[in-house]
């Protein structure tokens, strides 16, 4: 019978990784506390650069789980150390004794009612990344009539320290830009805004984006954090901020406001780490050995990490970091356990 | 507008509030501004709800408008207010009570710069007994007195005669709420409902019948800002920054404003004077203002006191409009008699602004 | 009315919302790769004029878009046209077309301008 390996969080890394330990002839148990597995990516509608749909990159994940055995609705209860194994037990009653458990849970989207100057959950043309992405998926017509300037206010809980939430979550500035580009394509005549504080755009083709919002879509990018946001009589938005460049406070009437809601630490990564007895860093999120050059393994032997768990990442460096993370349990596995 | 949002935020700024045995301060302004709303606000805890309110002869200032106004230096505030303390403490109590939103922003500046530098607290202790030979404890609960009408409003509303309803439409009175900046901007933990969407003035509003405006400058200042006004070379950035409130608020068609601050009713009203004199511009209906209020003098409406015993006759913006929709009973030949019944002088009229 | 001696200042808020900007549309028609500037600052850094005059087409170019023309038109007085901001730009913008298509669209005469 094949190895058994717990790996929890069934989102792109936890799926990625299964498969990967499958195809290298582990029984990989993926726990999800959710009703489907997929994590975040099944509320994304298209993916920045290029615009593939996300379905494309999950479905044929989803489609590819023989050999895994998962359960979903699924809690961990506790993880034991029992001489060099590892106890899970779960929610579902079950229990498994593995050498290696791998940590998959992701990260949680800000929650953007905390940045209370942007009135989440006041206003009602107010809305996050995630509401957008969700109307982009729906293909449902817009809630709201006659949206003709819209803004995107690019790190809500992000680069925050008074919101706990110091880092830069890394994929907001291409998501807003992308999410920018495509409410142009739905409505060519709206006038679009990005505010930000710096533009982050680091991945191969993301600059190409950023030009293709100023020159094909005419996004407007003004450099300044939203300050503050009220509404009008009639419901509209009023927004403020600074025109840094200019060096002038600003303020908009807008139809619509997108707060691109960053990464925060997962809440249940923090649980499984302590039950885990593995080091959480002091930004919340999950601490591996090294974050150049061992990414995958946590402090205690048999725990491995991989994906945002870690710290904000991108899809395809999630995708990489479950391979690698499936490549160093082998490895783990191969070395006999010392006596 | 989600109401359920704010009512998250509301939750999430619960102040605790002892519902007995206060040590209250007055204002230096306020007994001039607006007479009559430091005594309703004692009556109606004393009589009315029958609480220990101590008050002492020996208060003084805060120091806070010399303070703002970089008249004074930082440590000779502090000392001003350790004495307050001193007296507090001299009297018996803990709990200390502010009329005025400068001194409770002051208060708890200092609260907090003692904790943080408890080597300026020592200072002061020793400033103080330099001085005066006197000791203090802190304050174990800091209120301002908004707070303290807040946590009562529901036996207020108990007892009402009137309410914030408009008698011939059966509706809602639009009252906007303005907050004093000091009173949760520094230190939003302290203030009723937070800074953002504070509920100290609004909790009163809805529990007296009243429907709050939520405008988009809601959270600007009054325009007074204190060296603004001082300097009369800044004295325009204080009147514009009002009229840049009445803008905003202009569209809700508001039927009256309720203020917790001694500066804010008092530019609020007077600079409506001015923005018409100078532009011609009113605010409310039929060439009046919007009338502003304290507190004090909108719990005093709501339980039936005497409009000119509550010294609305000093307010510049007429009052009448809204308490003709309140259906509050006055005699109009009242309004310029002392309290010795004989007929004070009565104020000449503006041009712009209707008044009665 | 009344001279109080003070009065309402005028708000320094930039107001950008609804701005008609036909000028600007104009221009974006002539260069289009106006849009491109990601106010880096490197033309102004190098710009000849700009160590004695206030010269900056970062300025000049941002103004342009929020409908303030006149604050920094006339900096393009001091402009010599030496080509300094075209080896810089990272955007890789034909300055040079730029600031003449500036001069045409917003009819820039030796009184206001070049």
């Amino acid at each position: 019978m094949n190895q058994n390996v717990v790996v929890i969080g069934g989102g792109p890394a936890g799926i990625e990784a299964s498969r990967k330990l499958r195809d290298l002839g582990y029984t990989p148990i993926l726990i999800e506390s959710q009703p489907a597995l997929g994590g975040k990516l099944t509320r994304w509608d298209r993916l920045f650069p290029d615009g593939v749909e996300a379905r494309a990159i999950l479905d044929p994940m989803l489609q590819d789980l023989d050999g895994i055995k998962y359960f979903t609705d699924t809690e961990v209860l506790s993880i034991n150390r029992l001489k060099d194994t590892w106890v899970v037990k779960l929610s579902n009653g079950l229990s498994a004794q593995v050498r290696a458990i791998l940590l998959t849970t992701g990260f949680d989207l800000f929650k953007a009612e905390k940045k209370e100057e942007y009135g989440y959950g006041i206003y009602e043309r107010v809305i996050t990344n995630a509401d957008l992405e969700d109307w982009y998926k729906s293909g449902a017509p817009l809630q709201f009539d006659n949206v003709h300037t819209i803004g995107f206010v690019h790190c809500v809980g992000s680069r925050d320290e008074k919101a706990g939430n110091r880092q830069c979550s890394k994929v907001c500035c291409v998501t807003a830009v992308k999410q920018a580009c495509e409410f142009k394509e739905k409505y060519p005549d709206a006038t679009v805004y990005c505010f930000y504080m710096d533009l982050r755009m680091f991945g191969r083709k993301f600059e190409d984006l950023y030009l293709k919002a100023q020159k094909d879509y005419g996004i407007r990018f003004v450099r300044g954090r939203v300050s503050e946001v009220s509404e009008d009589i009639d419901g509209h938005l009023f927004v403020k901020a600074e025109d840094t460049l200019f060096g002038k406070p600003l303020k908009i009437k807008m139809d619509l406001l997108v707060l691109m809601a960053g990464m925060a630490p997962a809440a249940s990564s923090a649980s499984l780490a302590r039950m885990a007895g593995i080091t959480t860093g002091e930004d919340g999120f999950l601490v591996p050995r090294s974050i150049v050059g061992d990414a995958c393994r946590a402090s205690r032997e048999g725990i491995f990490l991989a994906g945002a768990v870690t710290g904000p990442k991108t899809l395809p460096e999630t995708l990489g970091e479950a391979a690698s993370a499936a490549l160093a349990i082998d490895q783990f596995l191969k070395t006999p356990v010392k006596q | 507008m989600i109401y359920q949002g704010k009512q998250r935020i509301w939750s999430e700024y619960q102040k605790e509030i002892p519902t007995d045995h206060w040590f209250y301060v007055r204002s230096c302004i306020r007994q001039s501004f607006f007479p009559a709303s430091e005594k309703t606000f004692l009556e109606i805890l004393r009589d009315r709800l029958g609480k220990d309110i101590y008050e002492t002869p020996s208060h003084t200032t805060c120091g806070g408008i010399a303070y703002h106004s970089e008249a004074i230096p930082q440590e000779t505030m502090m000392t001003i207010i350790a004495r307050q303390f001193a007296l507090m403490t001299e009297a018996g109590y803990e709990n200390y009570v502010c009329s005025c939103i400068t001194s409770f922003g002051l208060y708890s500046e200092v609260i907090e710069d003692w904790r943080e530098f408890p080597e300026l607290e020592a200072k002061i202790r020793e400033n103080l007994w330099k001085a005066t030979k006197r000791e203090f404890k802190i304050p174990t609960y800091l209120a301002h007195a908004s707070d303290l009408v807040y946590k009562f409003r529901n036996e207020i509303a108990e007892q009402a005669k009137f309410r914030l309803v408009n008698q011939q439409t059966g509706k809602p009175l639009r009252v906007v709420e303005h907050i004093g900046c000091h009173y949760a901007k520094m230190f939003p933990s302290k203030g009723v409902g937070g800074a953002e969407y504070p509920y100290v003035l609004a909790g009163m509003v809805e529990s007296w019948g009243g429907e709050v405006i939520d405008y988009p400058e809601r959270r600007h200042c009054c325009g007074f800002g204190f060296r603004q006004y001082l300097v009369k070379a800044n004295r325009g950035y204080s009147v514009s920054n009002t009229h840049k409130k009445f803008e905003s608020m202009e569209p809700f068609e508001p039927d009256m404003i309720i203020t917790n601050c001694p500066g804010c009713p008092y530019f609020l009203d007077r600079w409506q004077y001015v923005i018409a004199e100078q532009t011609g511009k009113t605010y409310g209906k039929d060439g009046y203002g919007i009338p502003v209020f304290t507190y004090e003098e909108v719990a005093g409406l709501v339980l039936g006191y005497d409009p000119w015993d509550l010294g609305l006759q000093t307010h510049q913006v007429a009052v009448e409009p809204l308490l003709d929709k309140m259906g509050i009973p006055y005699n109009p030949e009242d309004k310029y008699k002392g309290v010795d019944g004989k007929q004070l002088q009565r104020p000449e009229f503006p041009m712009n602004i209707k008044c009665c | 009315m009344i001279d109080f001696g003070y009065g309402l200042t005028p708000s320094a808020t930039l107001k950008i919302e609804n701005v008609q900007n036909p000028r600007f549309e104009a221009l974006h028609e002539l260069e289009p790769d106006v849009v491109k500037c990601i106010a880096c600052g490197s033309c102004t850094a190098s710009c000849s004029a700009g160590c004695f005059t206030e010269m900056s087409l970062r300025r000049v170019i941002l103004s342009l878009q929020r409908g303030r023309e006149k604050e920094t038109l006339p900096m393009l007085r001091h402009c010599m046209l030496c080509g300094k901001c075209q080896l810089v730009c990272p955007r890789g913008i034909n300055t040079r077309h730029l600031i003449l298509s500036i001069g045409k669209v917003y009819g820039l005469n030796e009184e206001d301008g070049r």
